[in-house]
């Protein structure tokens, strides 16, 4: 067995643009469930507009800074939308909302109905939006190797968008351990526990909750941006598994605390890769098909999900006694 | 007897008298559930400066009422104002801004919070909880300096200081009391509506409670409380108003509302063989009581 | 525990801004209902050297890309098929197109040797691939390139490539058979009484299936309070349990029904005795048990598709014979199962309502906390829920499967959204209210065929959904406000 190989594919899978895509995402989420306590299980819908919103505008002929702020306004205006009326539902309400309305931006984007804007299914290629972006990089052409991983300098899967990518990882961080540690976060965790208490206490719990769903959405576009710039925009590949994967990923690592999304996010995607390659190079294809090995990784993340929520729900990272779990 | 207890000395004992001074005015207020009346005040005022116990038998709609004052529930019909403004309809948390700050029968500590961090809460003016002044600490440090220097003083008067940095999960049942009320004075109201602040806390803890009561009409706040223990009823208010399926039946001084016929009517009504006042009664009577509030709430959650 | 229903509903639509030009054209299109016009409509930016469909001739085509999604230049490719065989190479935007004369089977050969460096083949088995031509259209045979990874939704094949045409079976990525024409559903033309009887039909039968689905879902979330995520994979047990019967095992179609069922309810068993009563035992609170259904329909899609694979399976292989009632088709399967529907819901009705275990049923549904004081087994009322709602939902699944030619290991889980649909739309936890709120999703579904595009469909039931929940929470048949 080539374990050089495998611990290679595996070390470039914690610092891939995908792993830092989820890791953002999954901070996204964590404003919302973490912090809030909000029930969202459309994270993917976020990502999809974010995504959406960059190439389409990119395609439109903005520069790379406009196409950002279409992608973010999306996903604010997306919240609003869904903020306004479900803010005031119960928990579980929202969890539907938010699914079905993440479903309903899958479906039309993939309609053949808007073929021309969003490429139906098939969705919008990677070379006709990233050209903006790749000019912006400072590493010209060619490729680069650094140890064991080589990659392009600035077009597609390259070393630019894991630079960008992690930045934007890094800056994220910040801002929620900034936003964690203040008063306005301690207004946050309050309607967590009891938004009847904060309220008591002259809080307006309905616009926290309203920033907290538009800023952890916003952060969910960026993700929807950075997971798309490597490859294509495919509705279809952002759809309900993903939202599934940012909550293991967010429960993997720790709701509520500032780097869990980040481990989670590493952790995943190095532990997935592992059981792929390991598979490939152990398993006889007559045994399981290198398909069948991809989808005993996708058992495994479902069972690792079931285990943690019921035996560990404050992931590697929490703090059992201040877990976000369970409210209401 | 305190000053208050003398500007009340000429208030007729009845429902709806009118009070010399009266910070809270309600007028028609009409909660209905289904085709349940859950209250029917047509007239209340309570004397600023005061502490006014709110009782009644079980399901008498005090609750309820407390609800609908302080915006935790809309009423189908009524007026009613405080400080000479109208809070009709208006939010939880902007009655709670006016300076209008209540408790829960159950407590809402917020269990996974430290002690600490539930007393900053109940603070104003924390520029912090902006979200974009959040990001800059200079701009809230010092008031939050200031937040955590009353906390502590407020702590330390309700002998919680050395309790500031357990999860408020971790306290007893009267400590939750306790700190729900410390929580709710960090913004210095000018009324607070204590919800059976008696309820679950430990008699070597009841006198001190009732000492932070007095303490606090002594400072000029007013208060407003239900509660079942008829004790402290009489030892503490200056005022006392009585409800029973939903209306207001009697009021008057401590001393002498407990005589009047329609609050012997009430209690009769629901408790005929048993005398008021009886502690044993009142232990039992909290645990069925609490429950059937309880259930009420929960229905009106439910049915929202 | 806040439900009050607030504010101005707003439909919900995506929020970005398309282009106008385009956007309007593709509106317009979708207006007029010219489906068969958009269907067979190249993407924009469509290239020379293709292969035009006619009348003599039928179209083999696809786009390949590099797993970076960069077009694949230059790969050489072959088809064979009736008494001819055509070459092509794919162009410089990864097209490639070929065009043959004779319908029928053909089969087409990636040269692996000429594809770009480092690239593999996502399924290398599936090259050869076999597509069926007919005349006057473009068939898709699709070579996905990257990680070998074939059925992962998040890759989905069919997605890195763009088909020529629509014509891919199944090509429905995340829905399968259920994007493909529902047979008696007709789409594309205009609004005509005929076609609205038609889809009314195809309406009222989906949302019989829907219901049998959506019993269990419902009484599970009264009796327990748990929105149940996973609900939706008893279906896909049952349609796939059917399939193995049927065509692995080599049953009659009646008695791998019957097992199927048996299958569903052994199941709902299973899952109540080994997770939820040991969690309700543990007190874990129901938003981590609604994580842990997540979780769960995880755990079994993956499995059905390792075991069974990724494509869309049939249960019965021979093509359905239709009827026709006036001027409305209707295929026997869709017949047969429309009346064991409507059968076996009476039945379940005729048990909620007159015997003693159905009344308890519903006791608990209402209120579980009374009905325990009142001397009911709340936890044996719980196991039969399950059970019984487990057996519905594969009863369901396998006359889904029947009803919509194919099951596959993802079924369950795109209608699952419909089922919270029709079941918040009739009251949570109200087994009548699904019964109805299922028909009214059904039509919906098939009755907006008439106005939006066919592949929009499911989003019309959808927006139903949320605008329930923020108008009515309380659903259809819930009351408003009760006597407390």
């Amino acid at each position: 067995m080539d374990w050089e190989r495998i611990l290679t594919n595996v070390a470039g899978e914690v610092f891939a643009p995908t792993t830092a895509a989820y890791a953002l995402a999954a901070i996204g989420l964590n404003i919302h469930f973490g912090l809030t306590g909000l029930l969202n299980f459309g994270q993917a819908g976020f990502m999809l507009l974010g995504a959406y919103g960059f190439a389409i505008s990119t395609i439109a002929g903005y520069p790379v800074w406009a196409a950002v702020l279409v992608a973010l306004a999306c996903s604010a205006i997306f919240a609003l939308i869904l903020g306004i009326p479900t803010l005031k539902l119960r928990g579980d309400y929202l969890a539907i909302v938010t699914i079905a309305a993440a479903e309903i931006v899958r479906i039309i984007g993939r309609s053949t109905a808007l073929t021309d804007v969003t490429g139906a299914s098939s969705g919008l290629r990677g070379d006709s939006y990233k050209e903006t972006f790749t000019a912006l990089s400072p590493f010209g052409d060619g490729s680069t190797t650094l140890g064991p991983f080589t990659y392009s300098n600035s077009s597609s899967n390259s070393w630019w968008i894991r630079v960008v990518g992690w930045v934007l990882v890094a800056i994220a961080c910040v801002l929620v351990w900034r936003l964690l540690n203040s008063p306005w976060g301690r207004v946050l965790k309050g309607i967590r526990e009891d938004e009847d208490a904060v309220r008591s206490l002259g809080k307006n719990v309905y616009s926290y909750k309203m920033q907290a769903l538009v800023l952890g959405g916003a952060i969910g576009s960026l993700a929807g941006i950075v997971y798309v710039l490597p490859r294509a925009v495919q509705p279809d590949s952002m759809g309900r598994p993903m939202t599934f994967w940012v909550w293991t990923i967010l429960l993997l690592g720790g709701a509520a605390t500032v780097f869990g999304p980040v481990l989670g996010s590493m952790v995943f995607w190095a532990a997935l890769m592992l059981i792929k390659t390991v598979g490939r190079e152990v398993i006889p294809t007559t045994v399981m098909s290198s398909a069948q090995i991809e989808q005993f990784g996708q058992i495994v993340v479902g069972v690792t999900l079931m285990l943690l929520v019921i035996f560990r729900p404050q992931g590697m990272l929490g703090d059992k006694k201040e877990l976000a779990i369970n409210v209401r | 007897m305190s000053a208050e207890t003398t500007a009340l000395a000429g208030v007729e004992h009845r429902p709806g008298a009118p009070k010399p001074d009266p910070i809270l005015v309600a007028d028609g207020v009409v909660r209905r559930f289904g085709g349940m009346t859950a209250v029917d005040v047509d007239h209340l005022e309570v004397q600023r400066g005061a502490i006014t116990a709110l009782i009644g038998p079980n399901g008498a709609g005090k609750t309820t009422l407390f609800n609908l004052l302080t915006g935790f529930d809309q009423p189908q019909e009524g007026r009613w104002s405080f400080e000479g403004r109208s809070l009709g309809g208006v939010s939880a948390a902007r009655v709670s801004r006016s300076g209008m700050v209540r408790t829960f029968q159950l407590t809402k500590a917020l269990s996974r919070m430290t002690v600490m961090e539930n007393m900053r809460l109940g603070a104003r003016d924390q520029p912090g909880e902006n979200i974009l002044a959040a990001l800059v600490p200079p701009v809230w440090r010092s008031r939050e300096r200031a937040i955590t220097g009353k906390a502590e003083h407020l702590l330390e008067r309700f002998k919680l200081l050395d309790k500031k940095d357990d999860f408020a999960g971790s306290l007893s049942g009267g400590q939750r009391k306790l700190l729900e009320m410390a929580r709710a004075l960090m913004s210095d109201p000018t009324m607070v509506m204590l919800d059976e602040p008696m309820a679950g806390v430990n008699p070597a803890l009841t006198q001190s409670l009732l000492g932070h009561i007095q303490s606090l009409r002594d400072e000029g706040t007013t208060v407003l409380f239900v509660e079942h223990d008829m004790h402290m009823v009489r030892h503490i208010s200056d005022w006392v108003a009585v409800m029973a399926e939903g209306r207001l039946v009697a009021e008057g001084p401590p001393t002498t509302v407990m005589a009047d016929p329609a609050v012997v009517d009430a209690y009769l009504g629901a408790h005929h063989d048993t005398d008021l006042g009886d502690d044993s009664l009142l232990d039992d009577e909290y645990t069925h009581q609490l429950e059937a509030e309880e259930r009420a709430e929960d229905e009106r959650k439910d049915h929202r | 525990m806040r439900n009050r229903p607030a504010a101005i509903p707003r439909t919900r639509t995506s929020a970005f801004r398309p282009p106008p030009r385009r956007g309007l054209r593709g509106l317009v299109l979708a207006a007029v209902g010219l489906l068969t016009v958009l269907v067979t409509a190249a993407p924009a930016g469509a290239t020379t050297q293709e292969c035009t469909p006619g009348a003599e001739n039928g179209c083999i085509g696809g786009t390949l890309r590099t797993s970076a999604g960069e077009p694949a230049v230059g790969v050489a490719l072959e088809a064979t098929g009736p008494g001819e065989t055509a070459e092509t190479t794919s162009g410089d935007d990864g097209r490639w197109s070929i065009s043959v004369s004779e319908p029928g089977d053909w089969t087409v050969t990636l040269d692996e040797a000429t594809l770009p460096d480092g690239e593999t083949l996502r399924d290398p088995a599936a090259n050869p691939r076999t597509v069926t031509v007919t005349l006057g259209s473009t068939s898709a045979a699709l070579f996905p390139l990257g990680e070998p990874a074939p059925a992962a939704p998040a890759d989905e094949p069919t997605s890195d490539v763009d088909a020529g045409g629509d014509a891919a079976p199944g090509a429905g990525g995340d829905e399968p058979g259920l994007d493909t024409a529902v047979p008696g559903s007709a789409s594309g033309g205009g609004f005509t009484w005929a076609r609205f009887a038609q889809q009314a039909t195809a309406g009222l039968v989906f949302g019989t299936l829907l219901a049998l689905a959506s019993v269990g879902l419902s009484l599970i979330f009264g009796t327990t309070g748990l929105s149940n995520f996973s609900h939706g994979e008893l279906v896909t047990l049952g349609g796939i349990s059917a399939y193995v019967f049927t065509q692995v095992v080599g049953l009659p179609l009646v008695v791998s029904a019957v097992l199927a069922v048996v299958v569903g309810g052994a199941a709902g068993l299973l899952q109540d005795v080994g997770i939820w009563r040991p969690l309700r035992r543990r007190r874990i609170g129901l938003t981590q048990q609604l994580i842990v259904t997540i979780g769960l329909a995880i755990t079994m899609q993956y499995l059905y598709q390792f075991f069974l694979g990724g494509n869309s399976l049939r249960i019965v292989r021979t093509n359905p014979s239709t009827v026709n009632l006036g001027s409305v088709f209707i295929t026997q399967q869709s017949l047969w199962s429309l009346l064991i529907g409507v059968v076996v819901l009476g039945g379940v009705s005729y048990f909620l309502i007159a015997t003693r275990t159905g009344r308890a049923t519903r006791a608990v549904s209402d209120n579980p906390a009374l009905a325990a004081a009142s001397g009911i087994d709340v936890d044996r009322i719980i196991r039969l829920v399950w059970v019984a709602g487990a057996a519905l939902a594969a009863l369901g699944g396998v006359l889904m499967g029947l009803y919509l030619n194919a099951t596959a290991w993802n079924m369950g889980t795109t209608l699952l959204l419909l089922m919270f649909a029709a079941v918040t739309l009739g009251g949570l936890g109200t087994a009548f209210g699904a019964l109805a709120g299922s028909i009214v999703i059904g039509l919906v579904v098939e009755l907006s065929n008439l106005v939006i595009p066919s592949d929009m469909r499911y989003a019309g039931a959808l927006v139903i959904l949320i605008l329930v929940l923020l108008l009515r929470p309380q659903g259809i048949l819930g009351r408003a406000e009760r006597v407390g």
